[in-house]
């Protein structure tokens, strides 16, 4: 096992270079003058503008050369300047990265909350009707627009309702907490703001269930087939044999079991997440990396797409390795095997 | 078992008729049956004036007219004879282009296998919709360029099925029955390996034309994908959102793409079910 | 004479099967099991022994009709609740698994499963006190260094240590029955003799009644008093082992006899009884046996025999009468069908 997670930690630094490698070439293939994608087209009339990105980009020089150019302003976190914000990317990407992370979370909580719930549900009632009404609850989720879904939740239960906020992260006559970890829900705990608290996580819940039900299917499809693999162990029978009831043995033997195999769905549903976040972001207003993605394209400010393409292919290389290590590491039939070929 | 065949030939119904695919099959082809006919009976046209503006729905516009003055029934009829077709063309390019190199891959191996294998995994490293993104603001924002960002982001999962599927038959005694007397290393491919490979491919395609329609709307909804007076459901829904108290904009291209979507999935979870008796 | 610890009655067990087939998997079972005796029940894969366990448990799938009667210290069990079950299993019957391998959640540790199954029956013991007992209970079935053991996974013991695990889970409330199925069907010949003396120290000690469920009589002929044979789902032979052993009155006992290695004549021949077992759902009329039977009549065919005394045990055979006692090295029964 340790061998292997070796290898997966090896292999990260080679695909972190080749998301960067296709980031570069996109950036330099792009219909316009690659200047434009650094700069911007305003400051292309600005000849000393102009010049000094060129020397310092050495767009003047042979590709390879540029290509080293570029990795060496990556690494000291030089993303490049956004033409709409005038803000280096990198600096843009961290202010808005808190938000994002604090939306996939809490997605991720009612993702799995109630992916897992379906799921035993469904294993529980095999082939009935609960079992159906939840896959079709599941397929549902993973087929609605999410930036359909969203205007219509915020519809209904913001306008028609009005038992939830509207769009943004915190209400309009509060002020956002003072930055402590950028998770406004926490924030606003440190600073001991009640209701600026309440306000914040009334703010999350319609965004996160609705990122958060794009999910589930793909969660509680895996729970259920492992639950049923599961409960058709002697374990199980050996569990009702000592007298254990039905509740203890779905949830303490089998779901406990059931869920080693939903772990690696997790890292796989991570890529749904940050794909519904960022039209997410856009319908709730929510100022994350989604958001500036999308007002990024919609601006074809080329500088911030690849910067968040990078980030975005990071974030994503590095949850599937967590995922993968925290798979082996947690089944302990999995070391045998270990100690067996050690 | 003898109850299970005796059943079926009672209801006279092949064994992957079950209830998700007909259901799935019954959407998919109305749709398809709509994209085909809709010229000839919608009642307005989909990019002229067909009424006052933001008409709420009723008996003369049933979903209601939109900021111009539009019909919302009909755009949203018209709007899948931009996705379906768009749907086709990306998964028919992604399977043809991602078959042939994984096919490749897994039959010559070695370092063609390598490089190929390399540059799926980096392709695969990136969130979809965001290579989808990066792509065509590259490129520049049009329909043609959004499919084009498409196969780009989707060749990569066939060539991973086609080199694994490729790998496992050419192991099988009749593919080194054929090596073995000598045939061509080519006739072996075509003749011997390939036509055991496709079935995985068709599920699997099947399954990812939801994916992809979704994927487009996303697009056009970004603004990257179809432009203004198209009427393509992602845009219209865009449209839908400027407006948002006029809900029913965005009504009508909204339950286009989830009853379409909903559809190939029902499809696709059927096919699977038939395919892997283990999530019965 | 006080009640037996467990007393079956005319047990049966159907399957609903799709249709109108049902399979009957058990059926008239009459079986008693008195304390701190030791009760084989033998016959082949198929032949019932472990669905008629599952039903004194009452661990059948909902699809399966249970008929009859089963007492346990003279209270009916069939019939009871799910909830009043719940409190009989492991405390009052411990059951012990055929394959250790999977009979232990892989997930949990040995101790955690042990004291589980003392928590589940008594509310009120503190969680350390319930370790403290499983790893009482540890020791008990003679694991070394118990206290350390306890904290283990399933996956670092031997196949013999689980079963002992296993043992000590069945035995964590003191029940006054054991079941045990199969309990060394899955381990080495020298684990079996010692997981096989473990069991008859529990019986001798603790007093419990244990019955022994097995396909094999050797295992049977050491350690048990009472034994039971069954073919079919049904209890074709009944009796004191002895008596069984020596003077069988059922022609698939002397089969399985003669298919038996014999320690006294190491050079006679092993005879393996002609045929195998009908499956379920293809059961022959009459006497189960018949088709494999040398003696066979006209009437085996139509009649199914009943169980009924003869001589010291119990026979189902309507040819009972016909056989004489076993010889050393006769085995008539097989000869004359050969």
């Amino acid at each position: 096992m340790l061998a292997y997670i070796a290898r997966r930690l090896i292999a990260m630094p080679l695909l972190l270079l080749g998301v960067i490698t296709v980031a570069f070439l996109l950036s330099h293939f792009t219909s316009a003058d690659p200047l434009t994608s650094i700069i911007g087209e305003r400051q292309m009339n600005n000849p000393a503008v102009v010049e000094a990105a060129r020397a310092r980009w050495g767009l003047d020089r042979s590709l390879p050369e540029q290509y080293l150019v570029y990795l060496k302003n990556l690494l000291t976190g030089d993303f490049g300047t956004s033409f709409r914000t005038r803000q280096p990317v990198a600096q843009d990407l961290l202010v808005r990265l808190p938000a994002t992370l604090e939306l996939v979370i809490a997605a991720m909580i009612v993702g799995t909350v109630f992916g897992v719930a379906l799921g035993v549900i469904a294993a529980r009632f095999q082939n009935r009707t609960p079992d159906n009404l939840a896959r079709l609850f599941a397929l549902f989720g993973s087929s609605v627009p999410v930036f359909w879904s969203g205007l219509v939740v915020l519809f209904i239960f913001s306008v028609q309702l009005g038992w939830l906020p509207g769009p943004g992260r915190i209400g309009s006559r509060m002020s956002a907490p003072e930055l402590v970890t950028g998770f406004y829900t926490i924030d606003t705990l440190v600073a001991g703001d009640w209701a600026g608290f309440r306000s914040a996580l009334a703010q999350l819940v319609l965004p996160a269930s609705v990122l958060g039900w794009t999910v589930t299917g793909i969660v509680s499809r895996m729970v259920r087939a492992s639950m049923l693999d599961v409960l058709g162990q002697e374990y199980i029978l050996a569990a009702r044999a000592k007298g254990a009831g039905q509740l203890r043995i779905l949830f303490h033997h089998a779901l406990r079991n059931a869920m080693l195999p939903t772990l690696t769905i997790l890292g796989f549903s991570f890529a749904y997440l940050i794909t519904g976040a960022i039209l997410t972001e856009t319908i709730f207003s929510w100022p994350g990396i989604g958001s500036y993605a999308v007002s990024a394209a919609r601006g074809l400010d080329h500088p911030a797409i690849i910067g968040v393409t990078i980030v975005g292919g990071a974030a994503f290389l590095i949850t599937n390795l967590l995922t993968d290590i925290a798979y082996a590491l947690v089944d302990p039939r999995v070391k045998i095997g270990a100690r067996a070929t050690a | 078992m003898s109850d299970v065949a005796h059943r079926s030939r009672q209801f006279a119904l092949p064994h992957w008729a079950t209830l998700p695919v007909i259901l799935g099959g019954f959407i998919v082809g109305a749709w398809i049956v709509i994209g085909f006919t809709v010229p000839f009976w919608a009642p307005y046209d989909p990019t002229m004036l067909a009424g006052m503006r933001f008409l709420p729905p009723g008996a003369e516009h049933w979903l209601g007219t939109d900021a111009l003055g539009r019909d919302v029934f009909t755009r949203t009829l018209y709007g899948v004879r931009h996705s379906l077709p768009i749907a086709a063309a990306v998964i028919v390019c992604a399977v043809v282009i991602g078959c042939t190199l994984g096919a490749i891959a897994g039959f010559v191996g070695g370092l063609v296998d390598e490089a190929i294998m390399r540059l799926v995994d980096v392709t695969l490293s990136f969130p979809p919709i965001l290579l989808a993104m990066a792509v065509t603001a590259a490129l520049g924002p049009g329909l043609g360029n959004a499919a084009i960002a498409m196969v780009i982001v989707w060749w990569p999962i066939y060539a991973r099925l086609m080199r694994a599927q490729v790998l496992a038959v050419r192991e099988r005694e009749h593919v080194e029955a054929a090596i073995a007397s000598g045939a061509r290393p080519s006739r072996v491919l075509f003749k011997h390996i390939l036509p055991l490979c496709w079935s995985p491919i068709i599920v699997n395609a099947t399954m990812d034309f939801g994916q992809v329609i979704l994927l487009a709307a996303s697009l056009s909804f970004i603004g990257l994908g179809a432009v203004p007076p198209t009427p393509e459901w992602g845009q219209m829904i865009s449209d839908g959102a400027l407006h948002f108290y006029r809900w029913w904009i965005a009504a009508g291209p909204g339950l286009a793409i989830l009853t379409i979507v909903l559809g190939f999935n029902f499809l696709g979870d059927g096919l699977r079910d038939l395919l892997d008796p283990r999530s019965k | 004479m006080s009640a037996p610890l467990l007393q079956i009655r005319d047990l049966a067990v159907t399957f609903a099967g799709q249709g109108r087939n049902h399979l009957q998997a058990v059926c008239g079972v009459d079986l008693d099991v008195e304390k701190g005796q030791l009760h084989g029940v033998v016959g082949e894969s198929g032949s019932g022994k472990s669905v008629t366990m599952m039903a004194v448990m009452g661990l059948l799938s909902p699809s399966a009709c249970v008929t009859g009667s089963v007492r346990l210290d003279g209270e009916e069990l069939i019939g009871k609740s799910e909830r009043a079950m719940r409190r009989i299993r492991g405390a009052r019957i411990g059951y012990i698994f055929q394959d250790p391998m999977t009979a232990l959640n892989p997930l949990l540790t040995v101790g955690e499963q042990i004291s589980e199954a003392i928590r589940l029956h008594e509310r009120k013991i503190t969680r350390r006190s319930a370790n403290e007992r499983a790893v009482d209970l540890l020791r008990l079935v003679a694991i070394p260094i118990p206290e350390r053991r306890a904290l283990q996974y399933p996956h670092e013991f031997s196949g013999g240590m689980r079963q002992r695990a296993v043992i000590a889970m069945a035995m964590a409330n003191e029940p006054s029955l054991l079941i045990a199925d199969e309990p060394t069907t899955a381990l080495d010949v020298t684990i079996q003799a010692q997981i096989m003396e473990l069991l008859e120290r529990l019986r001798a000690d603790k007093g419990v009644g244990l019955v022994l469920v097995t396909h094999d009589l050797g295992v049977v002929a050491g350690a048990a008093s009472a034994v039971s044979i069954m073919y079919s789902g049904r209890v074709v032979e009944q009796g004191h082992v002895d008596d069984v052993f020596a003077f069988p009155r059922h022609p698939y006992t002397r089969g399985l006899l003669a298919s038996l290695p014999q320690l006294d004549h190491p050079t006679a021949r092993l005879v393996a009884i002609p045929g195998a077992p009908p499956p379920i759902a293809m059961r022959p009329s009459g006497c189960a046996f018949h088709p494999r039977c040398p003696l066979a009549i006209e009437r085996c065919r139509i009649e199914v025999p009943a169980l009924r005394a003869i001589g010291a045990s119990m026979s189902a055979c309507h040819r009972a009468e016909d056989l004489r006692p076993l010889g050393p090295t006769t085995n008539e029964a097989t000869h004359a069908g050969a």
